[in-house]
């Protein structure tokens, strides 16, 4: 009887790239943002006599700066729309609803946001809508939460009978502070795979082993293997083995603390040159005070217990000195 | 301005590819095919430019692993653009209009499937206004299609017609990863999805990478028994914003084309990720009816993110090389709503100056 081992071609894992992006908004974005907070919607009025949310930074027609702001009603038309049925994340409801242009009553270009109803049935192209306002503002376009169909009857449900256009109140009792940044958060997840190379540099570290590759074209043995030989362009041919022994190429002494950081400094970072490798790989020297880690020091990998390893680098604690004689520098100079 | 002409093309698409989002291992014979084609090996190449995103590989410096399928010992001349690729082509076009270099290799790459792609490209938009709503591109393709329909510029039925025809001769297209026409009725008795697209209205979701090769004058001639002389390359932009432009229009693809010789032209390669954006532009560009648009089945047949352009390039050139065609147009579009348009005229003549 035959058993067949069926393994993915590459390994993946999840990955997670999160940044809060910290931003200014400049005079006129800022001028947009502070209405919000305040529960007002500030337009720009162009050269062209267009009433624009929110408003441009530089006329199209002049490139002036826009200094010319008109409040507007936070009631308007729907222009256009889509209906979003699988909503992705960080959008304004994780159920379906609609992105929607809508105009404003008293500017003359629609403004983009969403529109909160059950079903695309229950929008149409014309249709009223009025702002619902977050129940907490802090300047942001989220301040918005969504658009919501006008109620039948009320007295704004025909286009043109809410309130229009007015010139901005400067009164001071309501801009204490004006707005002049904004954080957005900004999360996207991914299924981060290995070439099938790497892969079989993770999948032999699970076995204890250490898997490098020679190009077939320079003969140079990278560890860890990669798709291509950065010299040369040519796919590897030829996986081989290394041991887990290697000479110091260089080496940097961390004393500086930092966000994350595992090990108390002072400790080392060091290239280590496997081998029979051409190539050295990053690691951590431990077993030997910091100053006197050096330069063509022999040295070994410590692996942790067996029953904690993975698929992970990390099955090498860190490297540890032998005891050998160090290296002659020219048996390693080309590597640094 | 010196003759530049296309020499070499290749093209992977797949719905989901199974490597590192860094492309390597689908670069290697992607070039390995254009040197083939040429003759030539990595050291006849002037210049190396890409267009790909860390948005869509998930980490930093994504181009610069993938400059190990080069091999770079010794040194290259390299560059990069975060777009399509078409527009690393443009790069590529002006480096040798400058005289620096004889001819080059532009190249994209990019694994879509790796992320949610509509939702990351809500990364492209305004950073303030927009970026926090996560506006997905179907949704933005959908407000601009809507738009169309009930200016009645175009309608559900011309969007099946154009769907249609590309599927049905994506059948023809071993890379195109959705193929097989039905009929109008069949598509437009499909249900919708992000009302008033249905699912076929949108390009698939696709991963891929392609290469060119650009050579000038002589290089050309020497290579290639009808290269594909570029004779006009221009590209402009319109706001991000969908607000302040008319989006059943595309000025800036009538901007692009103002200077270009569109007239002879027999195949148009259109980079339409939605199905009613080839109606933009097949009027913006004038196409007359005997034109044939999209003989690959186009961007609705396969779409990889920051190639789907390039490949136009490559699949128009095709047209010539095997003398189908004279005089062929590509066209690569990049941001949302067809924010930015590059159009390309190749022809199998060289100008009349020669």
């Amino acid at each position: 009887m035959f058993y067949f081992l069926t393994m993915p071609r590459t390994l993946s894992a999840p990955v997670t790239v999160a940044f809060d992006y910290t931003r200014s908004t400049g005079p006129v974005v800022g001028r947009f943002l502070t209405g919000l907070r305040d529960g007002v919607l500030v337009a720009g009025r162009t050269s062209a006599g267009d009433v624009v949310v929110p408003p441009l930074e530089f006329d199209p027609g002049t490139h002036e700066a826009t200094a010319d702001f008109v409040e507007v009603a936070p009631v308007g038309t729907v222009t256009s729309w889509s209906w979003v049925p699988e909503p992705v994340a960080g959008q304004p409801f994780d159920r379906p609803f609609a992105f929607a242009l809508v105009t404003l009553d008293g500017a003359t270009r629609p403004f983009f946001h969403a529109v909160d109803v059950a079903s695309p049935a229950q929008m149409s192209t014309g249709m009223r809508v009025r702002v619902r306002w977050a129940e907490e503002r802090v300047g942001h376009i989220n301040d918005i939460a969504c658009f919501e169909p006008l109620p039948a009857g009320d007295a704004a449900a025909t286009a043109g009978a809410a309130a229009n256009q007015s010139a901005v109140d400067e009164d001071p009792q309501r801009e204490p502070t004006p707005v002049t940044g904004v954080i957005t958060p900004v999360s996207l997840d991914y299924v981060y795979a290995a070439s099938p190379e790497e892969s079989a540099f993770y999948s032999a570290l699970l076995e204890g082993k250490i898997v490098g590759q020679r190009c077939p074209t320079c003969q140079k043995v990278y560890v860890p293997p990669r798709s291509a030989c950065p010299a040369d362009g040519v796919a590897p041919t030829e996986l081989v083995e290394l041991p887990d022994t290697g000479t110091l190429t260089t080496f940097c002494i961390v004393n500086v603390p930092f966000l994350g950081q595992k090990i108390t400094p002072p400790y080392v970072s060091a290239y280590v040159l496997l081998d029979g490798a051409d190539i050295a790989f990053l690691h951590l020297i431990l077993d030997i005070p910091a100053d006197e880690v050096r330069m063509g020091m022999r040295v070994k990998a410590v692996w942790k217990p067996r029953d904690e390893w993975g698929t992970t680098i990390e099955n090498i604690d860190h490297f540890r000195p032998t005891g050998e004689p160090d290296a002659d520098y020219d048996t390693y100079k080309h590597h640094l | 301005m010196r003759d530049v002409a296309v020499v070499g093309f290749a093209q992977r698409q797949m719905e989901e590819f199974d490597g590192s989002p860094t492309c390597v291992e689908m670069l290697v014979p992607l070039f390995a095919e254009c040197y083939e084609q040429t003759g030539w090996n990595r050291h006849d190449i002037g210049f190396w430019c890409s267009g790909s995103s860390d948005y869509l590989a998930g980490r930093s410096f994504s181009f610069v692993s993938a400059v190990d399928a080069i091999g770079v010992i010794p040194p290259i001349n390299e560059s990069h653009v975060e777009m399509d690729a078409a527009w690393a082509l443009y790069e590529a076009w002006l480096k040798i209009q400058t005289g620096e270099v004889d001819t080059a290799l532009v190249y994209g790459f990019g694994k879509a499937s790796a992320g949610v792609l509509r939702r990351t490209l809500a990364l492209q938009l305004d950073p303030y206004s927009m970026t926090p709503l996560w506006p997905d591109t179907v949704s933005l393709a959908g407000i601009q299609a809507r738009t169309g329909i009930e200016a009645g510029v175009w309608d559900e039925r011309a969007m099946a017609e154009v769907v249609n025809r590309s599927l049905t001769d994506a059948e023809k297209n071993e890379y195109a990863i959705r193929k097989g026409g039905s009929s109008v009725e069949e598509l437009l008795a499909r249900p919708m999805y992000a009302d008033p697209l249905r699912k076929h209205d949108c390009s698939p979701v696709t991963d891929g990478a392609a290469a060119i090769i650009l050579a000038a004058d002589d290089r050309a001639r020497s290579v290639a028994d009808r290269p594909a002389w570029i004779t006009g390359l221009a590209h402009n932009v319109d706001p991000i914003s969908m607000g302040n432009r008319d989006l059943t229009r595309s000025p800036s693809t009538a901007a692009a084309v103002r200077g270009l010789d569109l007239g002879g032209v027999e195949v148009a390669e259109l980079h339409a990720p939605f199905s009613h954006q080839e109606l933009v532009l097949r009027t913006e560009l004038g196409l007359a009816d005997d034109v044939a648009i999209n003989p690959s089945g186009g961007a609705l047949a396969g779409n990889p993110m920051f190639t789907g352009g390039l490949i136009r390039f490559g699949e128009a050139a095709k047209k010539v090389w095997d003398g189908s065609a004279d005089k062929v147009l590509a066209h690569a579009t990049s941001g949302p709503a067809l924010q930015q348009n590059l159009v390309c005229v190749m022809e199998g003549r060289e100008k009349a100056e020669h």
